[in-house]
């Protein structure tokens, strides 16, 4: 008996190959740099595209491990709030004397062990979602940054801080770079190695992978650790551009975040979906509201937008099986 | 795997437990849940009244219970949704749009009926429910995806409603202002209406087809199902409900702090969950009491009111609530998982 060969991949065509999802990213991408170019002349000039990235990129580092949690079926509201905690107490301490680079140290600490503590409470409790679990976590770590620093703005950093967000290595933004190295690390890891191919196991079905020898245990917590890691990247970022901190900076990046992710195809149940759908996704929201900007459309405008886009992306594939299998029927 | 082997040590213990109920302290705390609660805000109260003898006045009690109203009638909506295994994080958005458009309604007409204004927010609560509950019964979203995403929604149509403006109270008739300031028979009108809210839902979740088909829902989707219950349709309701409840507390928020602005009840949402559970509601779904949920409201209600007047810092506020709402969910899991093993050890296998 000829052995049964699984397929890992499906026949390539090109009709399969370009009704990807990525690629409905790519035109929408297309589409909306058409859209902001005819809206202004500036637009597709180097320096002007550059810059707008910048903008919008300090939130991208969650994404990446975002991409992680949601492939796994969980969900992670807290890292906005994580983000607020770890530049609160990088400024705190640099303003009690401790030196900058040690100071960001710290934040960076702080931002691992709120996502290491998310990891071990989804782990530990779980009967729990993580939604109650991280909505839990996301009042008490915003609720330390108001403790810290009541509601005062905290700053005065030293100047080479600054050029973390605002400085270009051969005429190329750093955060840019910082990201693309993040961003193909992540990918790898999602795509390249064990790690990657459990996470995408326990997506798909975490008893059947425990009952395969899979950590499924060990995997969530390194997986939120790392979201917490990012956060605090974020912050540093965040902070550096904004000049100083207070406990409401960030508010909301937990839902631009999640609908970046959603965007990028990847799917909400868990074990479907790819690195660069979300990294499309990232591009194609900032492009978005840079345009909308440009229009001099309002924010509120983009909070519906933005809202519509999260629906909408995860109803067309809900509504797309749906329609399949009732043909099939 | 951990299952199999509670269940293969509980067979010597179902056997000599036979005709005498096992009860641990777990059952326990889960029979008596309520009266615990009663118990903690006992404590709570005379521990705050004797630092700060203005606590236990008539007028702060009534304060307190004015200000709980609202966030009790959500939570009435909030325990329906979690019952059935979702979550609704789009209500702060919900009121406060609703409780924008009666404003303005109010404002351009001001001659209309405050019963008028009340049914114009609940109406426009009830469209924001149900497009939640198509959403996610018959489209299949997550229920937090799909609220995450209708909350920006409806919160950006509040300010596009009022283009970013605030209706203040000069710009409110009277009639208006005196729903949530009003009394009847000496009792303020928020308090009467939520005690007619809990009435309605007790008898509708206890004593109705359509509100046991909740729990059953919550309970175990499958054999719902199976058991010809149209689960889409119990989700739709759901959400529905809480949409006109939202509505509801909408019209009351706006008559009651006699302002209207974009960002009202912004981040309110977190409260209603947590005055949940705190009442007992299991996040797993099919659990949750009416008297659950007013218990659950009234403490976060104390303490809101308590934690200023014994000098607490408004800023350990957040983390306070937080706090609580971690420890009150990480009580009622520990609780349920004793009540689960004591269930495997008195089966006779």
């Amino acid at each position: 008996m000829e052995p049964r060969v699984l397929a890992n991949k499906k026949e390539f065509t090109f009709k399969s190959f370009f009704l990807q999802w990525e690629w409905l990213l790519v035109v929408l991408i297309l589409a909306v740099s058409v859209m902001n170019a005819s809206l202004s002349e500036y637009f597709l000039e180097y320096d002007n595209l550059r810059d707008a990235t910048m903008g919008f990129l300090d939130k991208a580092f969650i994404v990446l491990p975002m991409v992680f949690i949601i492939l796994m079926g969980d969900i992670d509201i807290s890292v906005a709030s994580i983000v607020t905690l770890s530049s609160v107490i990088m400024a705190d301490l640099f303003n009690h004397g401790l030196p900058m680079g040690w100071a960001m140290v710290a934040g960076l600490a702080v931002g691992t062990i709120c996502g290491w503590i998310n990891g071990m409470l989804v782990v530990r409790f779980k009967e729990l979602s993580s939604v109650i679990v991280t909505l839990a976590t996301m009042i008490i770590y915003r609720g330390i940054a108001y403790i810290l620093l009541k509601d005062q703005a905290s700053g005065k950093f030293p100047d080479w801080f600054q050029y973390l967000g605002w400085e270009y290595i051969g005429g190329i933004p750093f955060i840019l770079i910082a990201f693309a190295v993040c961003a193909i690390g992540f990918g790898w890891l999602l795509h390249k190695t064990v790690f990657g191919r459990r996470v995408y196991a326990i997506g798909n079905n975490a008893t059947a992978s425990r009952y395969s020898g899979v950590q499924v245990d060990k995997i969530k917590v390194l997986v939120f650790t790392l979201a917490g890691l990012m956060s605090a990247v974020t912050a540093m970022f965040l902070t550096s551009r904004m000049g100083s901190t207070r406990p409401n900076i960030a508010s909301g990046y937990e839902l631009e975040v999640i609908a970046m992710v959603v965007l990028g195809g990847i799917s909400t149940a868990g074990g479907k979906g790819r690195m660069i759908g979300a990294i499309l996704a990232v591009f194609l929201i900032g492009f978005l509201r840079y345009g909308l900007g440009l229009v001099n459309v309002s924010a509120q405008m983009l909070l519906i937008i933005l809202g519509l886009l999260l629906i909408l992306s995860v109803a067309i594939p809900q509504l797309k099986q749906r329609f399949a299998s009732m043909r099939r029927i | 795997m951990k299952r199999q082997i509670t269940e293969s040590a509980g067979v010597p213990g179902a056997q000599i437990n036979i005709g005498k109920p096992a009860r641990s302290v777990s059952e326990m705390i889960g029979k008596f849940r309520e009266l615990g609660l009663l118990g903690f805000i006992l404590l709570l109260s005379v521990g705050v009244q004797l630092r700060n003898p203005s606590f236990l006045t008539w007028e702060n009690i009534s304060d307190i219970a004015t200000n709980t109203a609202i966030l009790s009638i959500l939570a009435v909506g909030m325990m329906l949704v979690i019952i059935t295994r979702g979550i609704d994080l789009s209500i702060g958005a919900t009121l406060a749009v609703s409780g924008m458009i009666s404003a303005l309604l109010v404002s351009h007409y001001p001659g209309i009926h405050p019963l008028l204004a009340i049914a114009s927010g609940i109406g426009i609560g009830l469209i924001c429910g149900m497009v939640i509950g198509c959403l996610v019964a018959w489209v299949n979203i997550l229920p937090i995806i799909a609220t995450l995403g209708m909350m920006n929604v409806y919160r950006g149509l509040t300010f596009e409603a009022s283009g970013g403006k605030w209706v203040s109270a000069h710009q409110m008739p009277t009639g208006f202002k005196a729903i949530a300031t009003g009394t009847l028979f000496g009792v303020n009108n928020l308090i009467l209406i939520a005690v007619a809210i809990y009435i309605v839902a007790y008898y509708f979740i206890s004593h109705t087809r359509s509100g046991r088909r909740i729990y059953a829902v919550g309970s175990n989707p499958d054999s719902a199902t199976i058991s010809g219950i149209r689960s889409g349709r119990v989700l739709w309701l759901v959400y529905t409900i809480m949409g006109g409840l939202s509505g509801l507390a909408g019209v009351l928020w706006v008559s009651k702090f006699a302002s209207a602005q974009g960002d009202t009840a912004s981040g309110y949402e977190l409260s209603v969950i947590a005055a949940c559970v705190l009442g007992g509601v299991s996040i797993a779904g099919g659990v949750g009491k009416i008297s659950g949920i007013v218990l659950g409201s009234v403490l976060l209600g104390i303490l809101n009111n308590a934690l200023p007047m014994i000098d607490v810092s408004p800023f350990w506020q957040m983390f306070i609530q937080g706090t609580i709402i971690l420890i009150a969910v990480l009580i009622n899991a520990l609780v349920k998982r004793g009540i689960d093993r004591n269930h495997l050890m008195r089966r006779k296998i």
